[in-house]
Order: C-alpha cells, then sequence, then structure tokens
C-alpha cells in the first residue's frame, strides 16, 4: 500500500513484517523512530515479539546473539557511537554465524561529536563479516529489511541494512508498504543451522587455537563469496514477488556511454542523479554507479557495470567516509576490483571525492562544478568537496604559532561564530 | 518541482508543517519529500524544514536553497541575514504575523513583490480555532491560498492530511483544519483586496 | 544355610553419596543418574573451585528444570578449561559468547524462548567474578533491572584467574594479585575498594539472591534448587577457592571454603526482593588467621613480620558481617524448602 511515510517508519513497519520474535532496543539519534514505533506496535499488540530495553548496544547485540542462537528472529538497530559500542558484540555474532538483521542509521563517528550523516560508522564495522546493504531510498530501505532477513537466514550470517541517518530516516517520502501476506511468501520461518536445544544439545562458541581458527575463518570468508550469489538471487526473487528493483549488489544510471562516471553509496545517488542529468544536458557523457551491496564487495558486478574496452574512463567516487593517513574507503575497494579479475575497463583514472561528511549538504551545484572539472580532467585525485580552506588555514596558522593551540574543533566554531 | 522552506522556532511544529504539506499533496496524487533541518534540536531554537513536490519522482536530498515560497513562522527570525536567501524571483513569503507587511520591515519586499509576499496571523488563528499557539496549519492553509496559481495543494487535501494526521484526537484534528481554513480565507481576502486595489489604481 | 542379619547404623550421615538417606535428603551428586552437566576430561587445574561448583550447581539445576535448561557462559577459566577444540565437556545446550556480555546473552535466550513459545525451558548465564563483577556489571544490572527470567551464577575465586590472577572489583583486600603485588608499606590489594555484588543485586530487588560455597554441598544444591522455584531475575554468588591463584593446595580447597564461611569473611545467606530472609549461622567463629595462612597470596601477611595491623582490618571486615547479617545468632528464620516434589521425579537427564 502506497504511503507518504518517514523513512523509520516505513522501515519499523517492513521489519514488523518480518515477525521478528526479538527485538532489542537502546536508543541513539537517529535511530529512535524506528525502535520507538517497534515498541508502540508490540505493545497495542499489532507485533507478537518480546521487545527489550536494554542498558546499552553492547547488550542489545549481545541479547540478539543469544536470542539467535536460541533459534529467534533477532533485530536491532543503532548508529554511530552505538556501532562503536557494540563492536565486540558485531563481530561476535558474524564469528558465530548468527542471522541477526540490523538497522544501521548511518551517523558520523565522534569526536569530535556529530549526529548528522555519513558513512563512517558501518564503514568502521567493514571486515566484521556482516553483509554490509545501502539502502538509495526510504523504498529501497525498507525492501531491503525483508530481503536481508531472507540473505541472513539462507547464509547463516548477519546483514546490517545501512540507510543515511537523518536524510532518509527523517525524511518523509512515498514508500509502497508490503502486505502482511506477501513478506510471508517472501519468507519462510527461521530454521536454523545452529540451535541451543536441550534435546538435542551442542556447545556453541568454544574456543579455536591455531590448528584450527584458520579453517574456521577460511568458512566465513566463503560464506562471504556466496553471499553475492544469494543476494542477487533475493533481488530477482523479490523483484519477481514484488513487482519493483531493490537490493542486489550495484545500480546502474547511465553508465552504457559514460566518459565519466561517480561511483556513490546511499542516498546521495538521488542527488547525484540530478547532477548526472544536468551533465548529460551539456553534452557530458555522464553516468553513475551506485553499489548497493558493500560487504562482500561485488568485485566482478563493478567490472562488468564498467565495461570491458580501452576507452579512457573517468570514475570519481563519492565517498561518505574517510581512512586517515589513507585517502578513501570505497576507493580502495574499488582499485582492487579494477586491477584484478576478469574483465573491467583498462583505462580508468579514478578521482576520490570525501563530501558529505558530518552531514555536510551535498548540493546539486556542487557536484555538478565538481564533476565538470572531473570531466575536464582538472579534478585532483584526492579532494574534500566544499572544503572551507580559509577555515582551515586559520587552524593550521594557530596551530604552528603556539603548542597550546586548543582544541581543534572548539577554534574552528569559534572563527565559524566569529564570521555571522 | 515545487519547492518549500520553512522557518521557525523548536515546538512551533515547523517539521509536522512540511509533513502535512507532503501528505496532502500525496493526496493529490502527487511525489512529495519533507524532511528537517537537522541543526541541534532544542526548544527555541531557529529550525527549518523543508518540502518538495512534483509529479515525478524526486532524487535529490540536498536542502531547498532556492524556494518557490518560505514559510516564515516566527517572525523575529526575520533579522536574521539571509532569511530569504535563494527565494525565486517571484517566489513566495508568507510571514506569521498580525501585522502588516509594512509594520515588520519588509514594505519594499512587498512592492516587489506585489500579491507574492503576504503576512497571516496564524498564531492568532491557532488560538481561536485550537486553543494553542501552533501555526503550522494555518500557515498551510495561508499557503493553499497563497499559491493557488501554482501547483502546491488544494486546501481539501490539506484539510484531509490534517484530520488524517491527527486521527486519534479529533479536537485537534478539528481545530487545526478550522485554522486552516480561517487562514485560507484570510489570505483569499487579502488577495482579492490587492487585485481590487490594483484595478483601481 | 544359616544366615545373620545384619543392621546399617549409617542412615543419619550426610556423607555426599550416603544413599541410605531418604529420597529428599539425598544430595543431587549422590545420584548415579544425576546429569554430569560438566563431565570429566575437562582441563581445570587439580583442586579447582569453579569446576565443582560449577558441576554442583547446575546438576542441581539440571534436576530441578528435568533437564530443560539452556547455559550461557561469560569467558573465562570455566568457558576455556571447559571447551577445548575440539571438545567440551558440556553435556547441555551451551553458548559462549564474550567477556562481558553473558547475563545480556541469557536475557537474550529468554527472550526468544519466551517468544517461542518454550518458557519451559530455563536459562543459566554464568561466569566468574571478572566476567561478573567488573566488565559484565552493566549487563548483570541490565538483566536485574529488567527482571529478566535468567538464574545468574558467578564462581568468584576473586580475582581474573584464567589471564594470571589478576586483581578484579572481587579480589578482597590485601590479597596479593599480578596487579596488586605484596610489596610496599600497604602490600596487597588496597582496602576501601571492592564490590559486593550481592547486596547490589539485593538492591535491584530481584526475587532471589543467595551466597553459597563448594565447602556445603547441600546448601550449594539447595539454593540453586530454590532459585528454580523462582520466575525472573536471580543472583547466585559461589565462593570457588582458585589454589593456583589463591596459592593454596589442591587438597584444601573445600577446607578453605569451610574457613571464608566459619571465619565470617564471606556470609552465607539468602535475600527475596531485597530483604535478607535466611543466614547460615556461624558456631565457632574462627579468627581470620586460621583462613588467611593457607593460602599463599596472603603470605606476605605473616612472613617477614606478622602484620598485626593489616589482620586486625581484615578480622574488623569479618566481625562486621556478623553483625550485619547475625551470623552468630542462636534463631534464624526458617529456611524456606525448594518445591521438590516436582524436581525429584526425574533426576537430571
Amino acid at each position: 500500500m502506497l504511503k507518504q511515510i518517514e523513512g523509520s517508519r516505513a522501515v519499523a513497519e517492513t521489519v514488523a513484517m518480518c515477525r521478528p520474535q526479538v527485538i532489542c532496543a537502546y536508543p541513539i539519534t537517529p535511530q529512535t523512530h524506528i525502535v520507538e514505533a517497534l515498541g508502540a506496535m508490540v505493545k497495542r499488540g499489532e507485533l507478537n515479539a518480546e521487545f527489550l530495553n536494554v542498558e546499552s548496544e553492547f547488550a542489545a547485540m549481545s541479547v540478539a546473539i543469544g536470542a539467535s542462537a536460541a533459534g529467534a528472529r533477532a533485530y536491532t538497530a543503532t548508529a554511530s557511537q552505538g556501532l562503536l559500542y557494540m563492536s565486540e558484540a558485531v563481530y561476535n555474532a558474524a564469528g558465530l554465524g548468527l542471522p541477526v538483521v540490523m538497522t544501521v542509521a548511518n551517523r558520523a563517528i565522534g569526536a569530535p561529536i556529530n549526529i548528522w550523516n555519513d558513512h563512517s560508522d558501518a564503514m568502521s564495522q567493514r571486515d566484521a563479516g556482516w553483509i554490509q546493504l545501502y539502502a538509495e531510498t526510504n523504498q529501497e530501505a525498507a525492501d531491503l529489511h525483508i530481503q536481508a532477513v531472507r540473505i541472513a537466514e539462507e547464509l547463516s550470517n548477519p546483514v546490517m541494512v545501512c540507510m543515511d541517518g537523518f536524510l532518509l530516516t527523517h525524511a518523509s517520502e512515498r514508500v509502497d508498504i508490503p502486505a502482511q501476506a506477501q513478506v510471508d511468501a517472501f519468507l519462510p520461518p527461521y530454521e536454523p543451522r545452529q540451535v541451543l536445544d536441550p534435546d538435542d544439545p551442542v556447545s556453541i562458541g568454544a574456543m579455536v587455537g591455531p590448528e584450527a581458527f584458520t579453517e574456521v575463518r577460511y568458512l566465513a570468508f566463503e560464506r562471504m563469496r556466496r553471499a553475492l550469489d544469494v543476494i542477487s538471487g533475493a533481488e530477482a526473487d523479490f523483484g519477481a514477488q514484488f513487482g519493483r528493483g531493490s537490493g542486489g549488489l550495484v545500480k546502474l544510471y547511465r553508465t552504457d556511454d559514460a566518459d565519466l562516471i561517480v561511483v556513490a553509496l546511499g542516498s546521495v545517488l538521488g542527488t547525484v542523479k540530478d547532477a548526472i542529468d544536468e551533465l548529460r544536458d551539456d553534452g557530458v557523457r555522464a553516468g553513475a554507479l551506485g553499489i548497493t551491496t558493500f560487504r562482500p564487495f561485488p568485485a566482478q558486478a563493478v567490472r562488468d557495470a564498467l565495461g570491458d574496452d580501452d576507452r579512457l574512463r573517468r570514475l570519481v567516487v563519492l565517498e561518505r567516509s574517510l581512512a586517515p593517513g589513507a585517502g578513501g574507503v570505497v576507493t580502495a575497494d574499488l582499485r582492487t576490483a579494477l586491477a584484478t579479475g576478469d574483465g573491467g575497463p583498462r583505462g580508468a583514472i579514478i578521482a576520490t571525492v570525501i563530501a558529505g561528511l558530518g552531514g555536510r549538504p551535498v548540493t546539486r551545484p556542487s557536484l555538478t562544478r565538481m564533476l565538470t572539472r572531473a570531466a575536464r580532467g582538472e579534478l585532483p585525485e584526492f579532494s574534500f568537496l566544499d572544503l572551507d580552506t580559509h577555515l582551515v588555514e586559520g587552524e593550521l596558522t594557530r596551530i604552528r604559532a603556539a603548542r597550546r593551540s586548543g582544541p581543534t574543533a572548539e577554534n574552528i566554531l569559534r572563527d565559524l561564530a566569529g564570521r555571522s | 518541482m515545487f519547492q518549500v522552506r520553512f522557518h521557525g522556532r523548536g515546538g512551533q511544529g515547523v517539521v509536522t508543517a512540511a509533513e502535512l504539506l507532503a501528505s496532502a499533496a500525496f493526496r493529490e496524487d502527487r511525489y512529495a519529500q519533507a524532511f528537517p533541518s537537522f541543526g541541534s534540536e532544542r526548544m527555541g531554537a531557529p529550525v527549518m524544514s523543508f518540502c518538495r513536490i512534483d509529479d515525478k519522482p524526486i532524487r535529490t536530498r540536498e536542502p531547498v536553497t532556492e524556494p518557490d515560497a518560505l514559510l516564515i513562522q516566527d517572525p523575529t527570525l526575520l533579522h536574521q541575514a539571509g532569511l530569504l536567501h535563494g527565494l525565486r524571483p517571484d517566489g513566495y513569503v508568507l510571514v506569521n504575523s498580525g501585522r502588516d507587511v509594512d509594520d515588520i520591515g519588509l514594505a519594499e519586499f512587498a512592492a516587489r513583490h506585489r500579491g507574492h509576499l503576504l503576512t497571516v496571523p496564524a498564531t492568532s488563528l491557532a488560538l481561536a480555532n485550537l486553543g494553542r499557539p501552533l501555526p503550522g496549519a494555518p500557515m498551510l492553509g495561508g499557503l493553499a491560498a497563497l499559491t493557488r496559481g501554482e501547483q502546491t495543494v488544494g486546501l481539501d487535501a490539506l484539510l484531509a492530511a490534517i484530520t488524517d494526521r491527527f486521527g486519534d484526537r479529533p479536537r485537534v484534528a478539528a481545530g487545526n483544519s478550522a485554522a486552516a481554513r480561517a487562514a485560507f480565507d484570510f489570505v483569499t481576502g487579502e488577495l482579492d483586496e490587492l487585485k481590487a486595489v490594483t484595478h483601481h489604481a | 544355610m544359616p544366615y545373620q542379619r545384619i543392621k546399617f547404623y549409617q542412615t543419619g550421615s550426610f556423607a555426599a553419596g550416603n544413599r541410605l538417606l531418604p529420597a529428599d535428603l539425598r544430595s543431587v551428586q549422590s545420584s548415579a543418574t544425576r546429569a554430569n552437566t560438566l563431565t570429566c576430561g575437562h582441563r581445570a587445574c587439580q583442586g579447582c573451585g569453579e569446576a565443582l561448583g560449577a558441576r554442583y550447581a547446575l546438576d542441581a539445576v539440571m534436576r530441578a528444570t528435568k533437564g530443560k535448561l539452556i547455559a550461557v557462559n561469560a569467558t573465562g577459566c570455566l568457558e576455556v578449561f571447559s571447551t577445548p577444540f575440539p571438545e567440551t565437556s558440556w553435556q547441555i545446550a551451551w553458548l559462549h559468547s564474550l567477556f562481558g556480555n553473558a547475563p545480556a546473552v541469557a536475557t537474550g535466550v529468554a527472550a526468544a524462548l519466551k517468544a517461542m513459545g518454550r518458557g519451559d525451558i530455563r536459562v543459566v548465564g554464568q561466569g566468574g567474578d571478572g566476567g561478573t563483577v567488573d566488565i559484565g556489571m552493566a549487563c548483570l544490572s541490565g538483566m536485574f533491572e529488567r527482571n529478566d527470567d535468567v538464574l545468574y551464577i558467578c564462581y568468584d575465586n576473586q580475582a581474573y584467574m584464567n589471564t594470571g590472577v589478576q586483581r578484579s572489583g572481587a579480589t578482597p583486600p590485601a590479597a596479593r594479585t599480578a596487579t596488586t603485588p605484596a610489596i610496599g608499606p600497604e602490600p596487597g590489594n588496597a582496602f576501601g575498594q571492592g564490590k559486593n555484588v550481592p547486596l547490589i543485586a539485593m538492591a535491584h530487588e530481584i526475587p532471589y539472591v543467595a551466597t553459597a560455597t563448594v565447602a556445603d554441598l547441600r546448601d550449594l544444591e539447595y539454593k540453586a534448587t530454590r532459585a528454580m522455584d523462582f520466575h525472573g531475575a536471580r543472583y547466585l554468588h559461589v565462593l570457588v577457592p582458585c589454589p593456583l591463584g589463591w596459592g593454596s593446595s589442591p587438597a584444601d580447597t573445600i577446607k578453605v571454603a569451610r574457613l571464608a564461611v566459619e571465619s565470617a569473611l564471606f556470609p552465607v545467606f539468602e535475600a527475596e526482593a531485597g530483604e535478607v530472609v535466611s543466614a547460615t549461622p556461624v558456631r565457632r567463629q574462627v579468627p581470620v588467621t586460621d583462613y588467611l595462612r593457607l593460602q599463599a597470596r596472603y603470605a606476605h601477611l605473616f612472613r617477614p613480620e606478622e602484620r598485626t595491623d593489616v589482620i586486625a582490618r581484615i578480622q574488623a571486615s569479618a566481625d562486621r558481617n556478623v553483625s550485619r547479617f547475625g551470623l552468630l545468632q542462636d534463631h534464624h528464620p526458617e529456611r524456606k524448602q525448594p518445591a521438590l516434589d516436582g524436581h525429584l521425579s526425574a533426576e537430571g537427564r
């Protein structure tokens, strides 16, 4: 049913239809509306699940681990600092092979404390062994949760559905909320691969030493490889049953004959598409490659998407996260994908653009300006979009002038305040 | 695409107003997007919200920097530099005030944008009809009247959205609806007057 | 052929293996069909109090629940010595997640069972003092506060033993550990620190809190069984000497535990909804030195010279327990009998 609905609410209603049995929640902006909505549904008797208000995100993931190991469908949601706080348990869930599904309402990680959107939180857990899916719209955010449950349970691997905090969670837009019968048809009841059962007892969580650790980890690695096919399968089945495209590995927009391709994750792709259309009107053959599945990294799908010839292509990787001391995060995986495997473009110039950190809006004019420079070959290999160089220079001058230059964030805020 | 930017203070229902506008557009089978400005949320702090309405899916997510209409729910914000920033040349401005445009320092602007900049006593209308100083619904009613020539929303769709939103609290729904209708009539009256004056001039 | 009637006169003895007692007085351990939840072959040290305590407690819970039990274990000695890959000593459904989250994981298991309509299966969370008192405290308090249906058992050997005997929030004053060495004017762990988790549990007013030691098998079995009469959050704190960490003889584990009780350093009691309802009386309070002398972790209190000042402070804390819990009183409230009739029909598995 079509609704004009807030993203968080759409996710809550869809998650509820996936029939989770244990929902544990610890509040953190900007995910709170999701778990509040679920809690209300449980209290009103609309959703038959155990809803627990836990004392921390670490507890939230731990409760999910226990619930999943006991054979129940478990769900939680978090962001930013909360994701970091539960990091030990995040790795634990993946290592144990438990199909927990979690929403990450992408938010920047402090310090400095920042409640607004970027991808640094999910990126910090990219090697934890979870499948990571990034939603472009609230429709996709809702749909991905349904697919996530199936993918997780089929593989016995946890899945995090990433949706941009505020930009998606707090945006009201048109979403087609499926019917319960549709979701039931897509999701069979959870049949665990391993379960705590007094009638058939097993020990789960043993210590594994040097003699077998490598093999256990290899199997986890192999599981991620198989995930590529499972994710594609889920996308295809979802399309057939629900009648719309959602999920999958990558999404292409006007890339067929493109010389300039923007690579990005998440909701920024919407604004990117508007910029692409503007550039096309100006005669620039631009396109966009959206990465929906970031883990496992869909290397072959990316290579296939970018084409298989010698034509020079400029790739601009728009990153909402940063690897201090190294550069871009997505760029690294992209470069590896293009340098290895079968096929893929042989002439690709890659530029990394760090944008939208801590909720800095990524605007169409800004994108268009940057991409026009890129098309002309004037974009440096690594740059920050809309960097206020004056502000930065001010602080660098301060740092060079005195040892006790003070806290950087506070200094910059004072400079900014002094301007207005 | 029609883009609206709302200005107000935390607690005045600026976010709800944007969502109601989007909801009304949805009822008229259009695409709409509404979202808050994501500033530090505390009572009394200046906040913004945005609403886009279009006949095709809205893809962009950036804040509205080139509004077609500005709704100023709190006139004490008028002194803020850049409040009217980006307004399209023949854009609309609706200010929540019981005073005339001249009395709130917008005389010059009003002269250049005849019929596009108006004040409406939204808070008074809200107090009279709803019993609470929440100007959101009447501001939307005013907007519907002010932008009748453009494609924003019809009053009926707006009233339906209000009823739907406050469905579990009939008195609140009725109060907001009445305030919205009163503001719609008020602005319609103002526009008719202006037209009459113009014809006479 | 002539025969001689033989009469046995041992029926009154409470020896662990005494099968001549009436059924309701026999210990779980005396039963040949006990669950043996933690079976042999694990890698615990000789004389490990925790291995003993875990077996005693869980076999009793298994009897009380007729085998419908899932256990969640924190990281620590118990987890490590019981599951050396590729073996496990656990004969029940058992889950180990992390160090600090056993109470939360147990909460998750209980929630899942409830959601799946299997509330007949009960849940135990367990860990050492490190995983309970320190790093697990937030999760433990959360479990208590929500009154989740979990029995949490803390096997307290008063330090982080598995990692090499480091100080925990349960380490008693003056005890030597690797991070509170017996050096300087105040050797060993500092006075005025530490947490009393049974009291913290009582402050949450959960249905049942009890302390016990491996010195009194029947008392420990009784408390584990009694705990299963309740639903909601329950806490059992068991003193389990560690020969390695305490520097005591492996043969003295039970003796040392008994001296901890008889010196009043470790009060044995039960509480319900935040109020003490029973305390095991100390028949004859022994001086703390009897207890301390058996453990090398207190050797610095006796050599090169006897630290009478420190010993006096330890004695004072023991005396405070006496008055606080009325340990030398003649009369104590009648302890409640657990609902054993339901528990006896099937022993263990």
